[in-house]
């Protein structure tokens, strides 16, 4: 298995403050990797980096090296619309646009170029039946996606991010604002996905990373602790730190 | 004993303030009914078919006011037309492009200043700038607004451009939309109820609008269609009102006027009052 995102020797500040120090990491192809460490460490940052969110936010400075498939994704030669099409982003409270559910879907394609309605059409289906949200919106695709509960919002929303087709998803926290039967079923989804997507994602809660995870890695205040198998973290982690925080000594 | 009387003293006092608090109210609602029902009084019963109909003629020495109202009409849609591009431009520039906060922020404080600034002073600055060099009319009146309400259409739209929440932006960026996709489709449909507020204030202010367009537009009654009507002289109905009142004694005319921007006034605080609300009920589904 190769490796899809490799991150060498990254810090990143926001105007003084250093919130990631020297982060080392490879990311594996068609795996669901995840991020844990305790409020503040810096998991959202790295995030976001990935797909270069944190251009978003000035005063923003980062050195090191991040190479997507071995692009640099800060080189020149790199448009950053296209960077984020093939590393897409699912946000920590479900954020639907406020239109119609297909058009949610039709969304990113359509920034991208596709206009035919046909080709529109499949993609929708696609993406929602993807996204396991297929039966559930197929009679209202024209109503508000407002109207509807958290989870759906939710699974809205990776829908609207595979609909692009992307090779990466990213996701913050995807299932903290959401009920313990919507986040199953998130769980169960991301578990799919992998067949066709690299998965990187951000979570509290250490069961859900023991659950759906194949790789963990562990942030402490902005540094990278430890990475590996998600089994061999959990039953024996390297690091003394990393001991600590899945056991519950602190965090 | 000495607690009881200071507590009595304490209610004397309350009773007191209380008492002076309905007055001012009392006042203040009577003064404003007295005005309504005085100035509908004086003027709807001079309101006919025939002076809202016919332009003045000096044959028939019959006063009509449709000049005014169709000069009003036009000078309204003239300054909306060119104000609005600008305005929303510029608050769009302001909260989704500029970078330097700091400029940002004298922008909005000098927009806030110019907002306070007594109008015949717009008219002194519009008339050395506009009529001077086109001649006193419409257009020059027109353009004279523009510049008044260039701030209120600016502040109304970044403050709702800033209601519009910060994860529908990361949305659309996270799927990779380019700046302007982004603004247009996610940014923009968000920020019509403060579009559309600022066109209602704007309209309520240019109808008040007497001091600046005296200066620019001049007080001509002629009836014009909507290009000739920009190109000459002309009076709105505030400024028709000044004039009848004041240079003819046709108190009459100029109540029948008075009565119709009152009522006029009334609507448009209301439309603006039902934006608001529709908008409001829309933003918390
Ligand atoms: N936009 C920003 N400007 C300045 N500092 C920021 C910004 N975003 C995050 N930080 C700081 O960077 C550090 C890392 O924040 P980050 O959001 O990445 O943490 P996190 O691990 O995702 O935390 P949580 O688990 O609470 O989401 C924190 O100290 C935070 O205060
Ligand atoms: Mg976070």
């Amino acid at each position: 298995m190769s490796n899809i995102i490799s991150v060498k020797d990254m810090s990143l500040w926001y105007g003084d403050h250093q919130a990631l120090k020297n982060v080392n990491i490879e990311i594996p192809e068609k795996s669901i990797t995840a991020f844990i460490g305790p409020s503040g460490c810096g998991k959202s940052t790295f995030l976001k980096t990935l797909n270069r969110m944190n251009d978003l936010i000035p005063g923003v400075k980062i050195t090191g090296d991040i190479r997507y498939e071995g692009t640099d994704i800060f080189s020149k030669e790199v448009d950053v619309n296209n960077l984020r099409k093939e590393i897409g982003m699912v946000f920590q409270k479900p954020n639907p646009f406020p239109m119609s559910i297909y058009d949610n879907i039709a969304y990113g394609p359509r920034t991208h170029g596709i206009t035919n309605k046909v080709e529109l059409d499949e993609i929708v289906e696609r993406a929602l039946r993807d996204a396991a949200i297929w039966d559930e919106t197929k009679d209202r695709l024209k109503k508000n996606a407002l109207g509807m509960s958290g989870g759906q919002q939710q699974r809205l929303c990776i829908a609207r991010a595979l609909a692009v087709q992307p090779n990466i998803l990213l996701m913050d926290e995807p299932t903290s604002a959401l009920d313990p039967i919507s986040t199953s079923r998130i769980e169960e989804l991301v578990v799919e996905l992998k067949e066709k997507y690299t998965i990187v994602m951000v979570t509290h809660n250490m069961q859900q990373a023991v659950r759906v995870s194949d790789y963990t890695a562990f942030f402490l205040l902005g540094e990278l602790v430890e990475f590996d198998k998600t089994d061999d973290i959990f039953s024996q982690p390297r690091d003394k730190r990393t001991e600590d925080y899945i056991t519950g000594r602190f965090g | 004993m000495l607690n009881q009387s200071l507590s009595k003293k304490r209610k004397g006092f309350e009773v007191l303030m209380k008492a002076l608090m309905l007055l001012s109210v009392g006042l203040t609602a009577a003064l404003v009914l007295f005005l309504l029902i005085y100035v509908l009084g004086q003027g709807v019963p001079n309101i006919t078919w025939e002076l809202l109909s016919t332009k003045p003629s000096y044959l028939t020495e019959k006063i009509g006011i449709l000049p005014d109202i169709l000069n009003t009409v036009y000078i309204v849609l003239a300054t909306l037309l060119i104000v609005l591009p600008l305005g929303v431009g510029a608050a769009i520039y302001l909260t989704e492009y500029a970078s330097n906060k700091k400029v940002v922020g004298i922008i909005e404080y000098a927009a806030e200043t110019l907002s306070g600034i007594p109008s015949i002073i717009y008219g002194l600055v519009g008339m050395l700038l506009f009529s001077n060099s086109m001649g006193t009319c419409l257009m020059a009146g027109a353009l004279t607004l523009v510049i008044m309400n260039l701030p209120t259409i600016m502040r109304t739209t970044q403050e709702s451009l800033k209601t519009v929440p910060q994860s529908y932006r990361e949305g659309a960026f996270g799927l990779g939309a380019g700046k302007w996709r982004v603004v247009r489709t996610v940014v923009l449909p968000g920020c019509v109820d403060g579009v559309i507020t600022g066109c209602i204030l704007s309209v309520g202010r240019i109808l008040g609008e007497s001091a600046a367009l005296l200066f620019t537009a001049g007080f001509a009654h002629a009836l014009n269609g909507i290009i000739d009507g920009l190109a000459a002289p002309g009076a709105t109905l505030t400024v028709a009102l000044y004039v009848y009142a004041k240079e003819q004694g046709e108190f009459g005319v100029a109540f029948a006027i008075a009565a119709i921007l009152m009522v006029l006034t009334v609507l448009i605080n209301f439309a603006a009052t039902l934006v608001q609300k529709h908008f409001a009920k829309r933003r918390s589904l």
